[in-house]
């Protein structure tokens, strides 16, 4: 038997585990579409597209859109675990082809989830304990820049080596972003899994704000030099959330990228009520090479 | 010649950057789940030897470089130019001191060495990894000293000075790493 089979087979137990887990919280696994009429706006991620008929259909980048419609509709807490799609790049951490898991939680709030993904990762993991701060004392702890007092002329001081584009044109978000890849994210959650939450409120998605006007309720999951979560306290107004729409495809405009139709049908879903809750993305091809120590995605995929 | 784009970029890829010729060395895809894909590539440049971080947007795309390495056969010094000659072919290509750089201590005639050929011009002289010179001068050792004590500096036929154990003498032929400019062994052993 090849190591990878091997490995897939560590994978199915993992898998295994994740299901007991919602089992036992009485979280139901939620069947839904991988091919949809909608895309995502998101300037930085991409569909692929199909023909289906004369109709375009789009693999789905995560489940998202459709958990949250369910949701709206009354499903309770859910989870789905299968696959998700995005058009980009190969790499020992990305795959075109993925597994995501993502799950929603009615009432809990973020610091909640955050706990209960913890609890999970530790059990699959098998280590002890989770990190976290926020990513302004990241900021300032790893690069030592206060984000909100820091000049864009002192962000781009402190940008590492040189840049084959032009680092002034970029929006103040895109430069803090690429900083943060570059300086702070080796450098967490290199011990322990670290949560780094309270982003800034223009790197929010589809996160509710806090009250301090400055950050939004999202958080992001990152061990030994893989970002493994993504989760929000979740965006459950209507109008905000076409706002975003609106706002996504303007900077898609702007940077020179095809436009997506809105999917109307979210937007419909928070008119008549997404419940208060908490939702996380949870990359599971990653997680399996960490649970096994593997270095390249390409070990944990079948193809 | 043609594009490269950042999804081709490996190690040993060689393109223009700045308008000069760069070897890649290493390309990291860095793709946040929300946020722009960029890359982090390590290049040498060739002509200066420099190497340094690049970054770029994921997709950009940069010409390749006229770039060849080829084997040849060093002759000559001239005074300004090094001489070199394809074995095969008994063409000569002229290389100058730049392009030898430090490496000028290690050539040795009728030796193969490895030059990179930018649009026809030499740029880089590689000498192979392990050389064998003649010692021209070094102190005398004791009688009965054996290797790993320290050892003594011997300048070579090159002008290259090197470090070697106290029982070896002037005039007798040694094999150096060239890379790290250390004492090997006596030569034929």
């Amino acid at each position: 038997m090849s190591d990878r089979v091997v490995n897939l087979q560590h994978k199915a137990r993992i898998l295994s585990q994740i299901r007991a887990f919602f089992s036992h919280r009485g979280v139901l696994e939620a069947d839904v579409p991988c091919l949809d009429s909608h895309g995502v706006t998101d300037p930085f991620l991409t569909n692929f597209e199909c023909d289906w008929q004369g109709q375009t259909r789009y693999l789905q980048t995560s489940p998202e859109f459709a958990l949250k419609r369910l949701l709206s509709e009354g499903f309770g807490d859910c989870y789905y675990l299968g696959k998700a799609f995005r058009n980009e790049a190969r790499s020992t951490q990305h795959s075109p082809e993925f597994m995501i898991l993502e799950w929603y939680r009615i009432g809990m709030t973020p610091e909640q989830l955050m706990n209960e993904i913890a609890e999970l990762i530790t059990c699959v993991l098998g280590i002890d304990k989770t990190d976290s701060m926020s990513y302004a004392d990241a900021f300032m702890k790893y690069a030592n820049i206060d984000i909100w007092q820091a000049t864009r002329e002192q962000l781009i001081k402190i940008f590492p080596g040189e840049c084959h584009f032009d680092l002034t044109l970029e929006t103040d978000s895109d430069l803090l972003q690429m900083l943060f890849s570059i300086l702070v994210e080796p450098q967490i959650g290199q011990e322990f899994p670290c949560f780094i939450y309270d982003f800034p409120l223009d790197q929010a998605a589809l996160a509710q704000a806090n009250e301090d006007g400055l950050t939004a309720q999202r958080f992001e999951l990152y061990y030994k030099g893989f970002e493994l979560a993504n989760g929000y306290g979740e965006l459950t107004d209507p109008e905000e959330q076409a706002r975003r729409f609106g706002q996504d495809n303007n900077r898609r405009l702007r940077l020179g990228k095809k436009l997506i139709e809105p999917d109307v049908r979210l937007v419909q879903a928070l008119k008549t009520g997404l419940p208060n809750c908490s939702g996380v993305a949870l990359g599971v091809d990653r997680l399996c090479m960490l649970a096994l120590g593997l270095e390249d995605i390409n070990l944990i995929q079948f193809n | 010649m043609a594009n490269f784009s950042t999804n081709e970029f490996k190690a040993g890829l060689k393109v223009m950057i700045d308008d000069e010729p760069c070897n890649i060395l290493e390309n990291e895809y860095v793709k946040p789940g929300k946020g722009q894909a960029f890359n982090r590539v390590k290049i040498r440049k060739l002509i200066s030897g420099k190497v340094l971080e690049k970054t770029f947007k994921s997709g950009d795309s940069v010409p390749g470089a006229d770039v060849l390495d080829t084997e040849l056969s060093y002759l000559y010094n001239d005074g300004e130019f090094y001489h070199f000659m394809n074995n095969e072919t008994f063409e000569q290509v002229a290389a100058d001191a730049k392009a030898v750089g430090d490496n000028a201590k290690w050539l040795v005639e009728n030796t193969d060495c490895t030059i990179t050929l930018f649009n026809g011009s030499p740029i880089v002289v590689t000498p192979p990894n392990f050389v064998e010179l003649e010692i021209t001068e070094t102190d005398p050792g004791l009688k009965g000293d054996t290797a790993g004590t320290g050892g003594k500096p011997a300048t070579l036929a090159t002008g290259a000075v090197v470090r070697v154990p106290l029982f070896v003498q002037t005039g007798e032929i040694i094999k150096v790493d060239t890379r790290s400019g250390e004492y090997v062994s006596r030569a034929g052993k």
